[in-house]
């Protein structure tokens, strides 16, 4: 990944940056310059809860290059309580164990070391809250 | 707008075609075209391709194609929607033959999906490279989601995926074009090797190379090239939010319920009238998803649909005679024009084994990427 292509996405990626529709209060996150709902152009900004609950999830058995040695990981999508929904991997815990329905803390974490650049990428992911790791 | 008809049809074999380039697959299949049509020129050409750029490192397909078949000079342009180009490339065609602006057209598809890319990061490109694909998502895995999310709203099993893959290879197997026309059971279907949970190697579909090619012209001089012209009766087209994450429900497939409605309506038929129906099973759960989608089954009937054997041939309505793409292969910019040409040949009564007694109208359905774009057609037999 080029650096300023990172570099650009830091405010959603790295801050949880999202934005709320003066219009219809839909929380868009990454923010967009018009409500995908309600077609306003007006918008808060808002900095999303580093909790959500699953709402559909995999185990990726087979992976692409940059994330060969990691495989079986489990990733899904997760509703913060602001009601935005986003992919995020689940870590710290046995991948077949996370399934629709489980609560998760979001975590800043390393996501990937880009093959060609060698940049390190990073951004959230989500941790089971009953797992071992977040009762330590 | 003109009546719009198909006169001829054509595709290479669909597999692992080591000896054949992207270059190559296109020119066989459209030279059989305007071979079996007898035509001397064409108007316009649209390439439905992927990712020439990512397979094979090669772009701007449309003069480099029309050359290849000896006909530069001939206005030729690239579709892509990613797994829906094909279906898009024919869309495009009869709009311009539907419009009075060409009278010969062909509409085709290709794509070389083996030839040393990284198959799993170029289909990925389909996805949404910043909210999902940064984070290690796959395609397989996207689906698997999908199923996930079926199978908790739904109660859909693991068996009745596997029953999807299960049919649409004993279709496969009466296909001579076949990628792997051989049958598998229940339980090797199930057994498989683990893509992304709960879905398994025999529920996706293959990696393939291939290409297909169909000839369009106004249907009050389809008569010269051929004896039996199918009608394009209806075409609808539709998006739906690109990431899954943005969906209102990632178990239900918006933009082909919407891409349906709207070729339904154009018509003037019902999902009832369809005899016969091509749909996007890259995954067992997409097949799943898209009879739903499309009204062709009920929705509490859908997941169960292929073990019962309301979509298999002598079912209430065969979905996928093809094979599909589960069986037949998805060189994904050629998947959309081979639907089309089985359709076209069902109602032709072409098909063989695989042939369902007296099909008038069929259906044709093609979609990109987890479902963001998808593309209808409906085919008639005239009398």
């Amino acid at each position: 990944m080029p650096s300023p292509r990172y570099w650009r996405e830091v405010p959603s990626r790295l801050r949880l940056e999202a934005a709320r529709c003066s219009g219809c209060g839909k929380v868009n996150y990454p923010a967009r310059p018009i409500c995908p709902k309600c077609h306003s152009k007006e918008s808060e900004k808002l900095t999303l809860s580093k909790t959500a609950k699953i709402i559909t999830s995999t185990v990726i058995h087979i992976a692409p290059d940059d994330f060969l040695f990691e495989a079986p990981y489990a990733i899904a999508i997760v509703e913060t309580p602001e009601g935005a929904r986003f992919m995020s991997q689940v870590v710290d815990c046995d991948p077949s164990s996370v399934g629709p329905g489980m609560d998760v803390s979001l975590e800043f974490r390393l996501i990937r070391k880009e093959a060609r650049s060698g940049i390190l990428c990073y951004g959230f992911k989500a941790v089971p809250t009953n797992s071992w790791e977040a009762q330590k | 707008m003109r009546e719009v008809a198909i006169v001829a049809a054509a595709m290479t074999p669909f597999g692992e075609l080591w000896d054949r380039s992207l270059r190559q697959l296109f020119a066989e299949a459209a030279l059989d075209v305007i071979k079996k049509a007898g035509v001397d020129h064409l108007d316009s050409i649209y390439v439905g391709n992927m990712s020439g750029g990512c397979f094979v490192g090669q772009e701007h397909l449309g003069p480099l194609m029309a050359d290849q078949i000896g006909m530069a000079g001939v206005p030729s342009t690239r579709i892509e929607s990613a797994c829906a180009s094909g279906g898009i490339a024919l869309r495009t065609a009869y709009f311009e033959v539907a419009s009075g602006a060409s009278d010969l057209v062909l509409a085709s598809g290709v794509e070389k999906m083996n030839d040393g890319a990284d198959v799993t990061n170029v289909l990925a490109t389909a996805a949404d490279q910043e909210l999902e694909v940064y984070h290690g998502i796959t395609f397989p895995g996207l689906y698997a989601m999908i199923a996930r999310a079926h199978m908790e709203a739904y109660g859909t099993t693991l068996e009745d995926l596997s029953w999807v893959s299960v049919k649409n290879h004993r279709h496969g197997a009466l296909n001579p074009k076949a990628q792997f026309p051989h049958e598998f059971t229940l339980e090797q279907v199930m057994n498989s090797t683990p893509v992304a949970d709960p879905l398994r190697l025999l529920h996706c579909s293959p990696v393939s190379d291939g290409a297909a090619a169909v000839l369009l012209c106004p249907l009050d001089q389809a008569k010269k090239y051929t004896d039996q012209p199918i009608k394009i009766l209806g075409t609808g087209q539709a998006t739906s939010p690109m990431a899954l994450a943005d969906r209102k429900d990632p178990a239900f497939l918006d933009s082909v319920q919407l891409s349906a409605e709207r070729a339904y309506s154009m018509a003037d038929v019902g999902p009832g009238d369809i005899d016969v129906a091509e749909v996007h099973d890259c995954f067992a759960i997409s097949e799943i998803c898209c009879i739903e989608a499309l009204g062709l089954v009920e929705r509490s009937q859908a997941a169960g649909a292929a073990a019962s054997g309301l979509t298999a041939i002598g079912g209430r309505i065969p979905v996928n005679t093809s094979g599909g793409l589960k069986a037949k292969g998805h060189p994904v910019g050629a998947t959309g024009i081979a639907q089309i040409i089985e359709i076209f040949e069902q109602l032709r009564g072409e098909s063989d084994a695989r042939q369902v007694q007296g099909a008038r109208l069929g259906l044709a359905q093609n979609m990109g990427g987890s479902g963001a774009s998808s593309v209808v057609h409906i085919l008639e037999r005239i009398e």
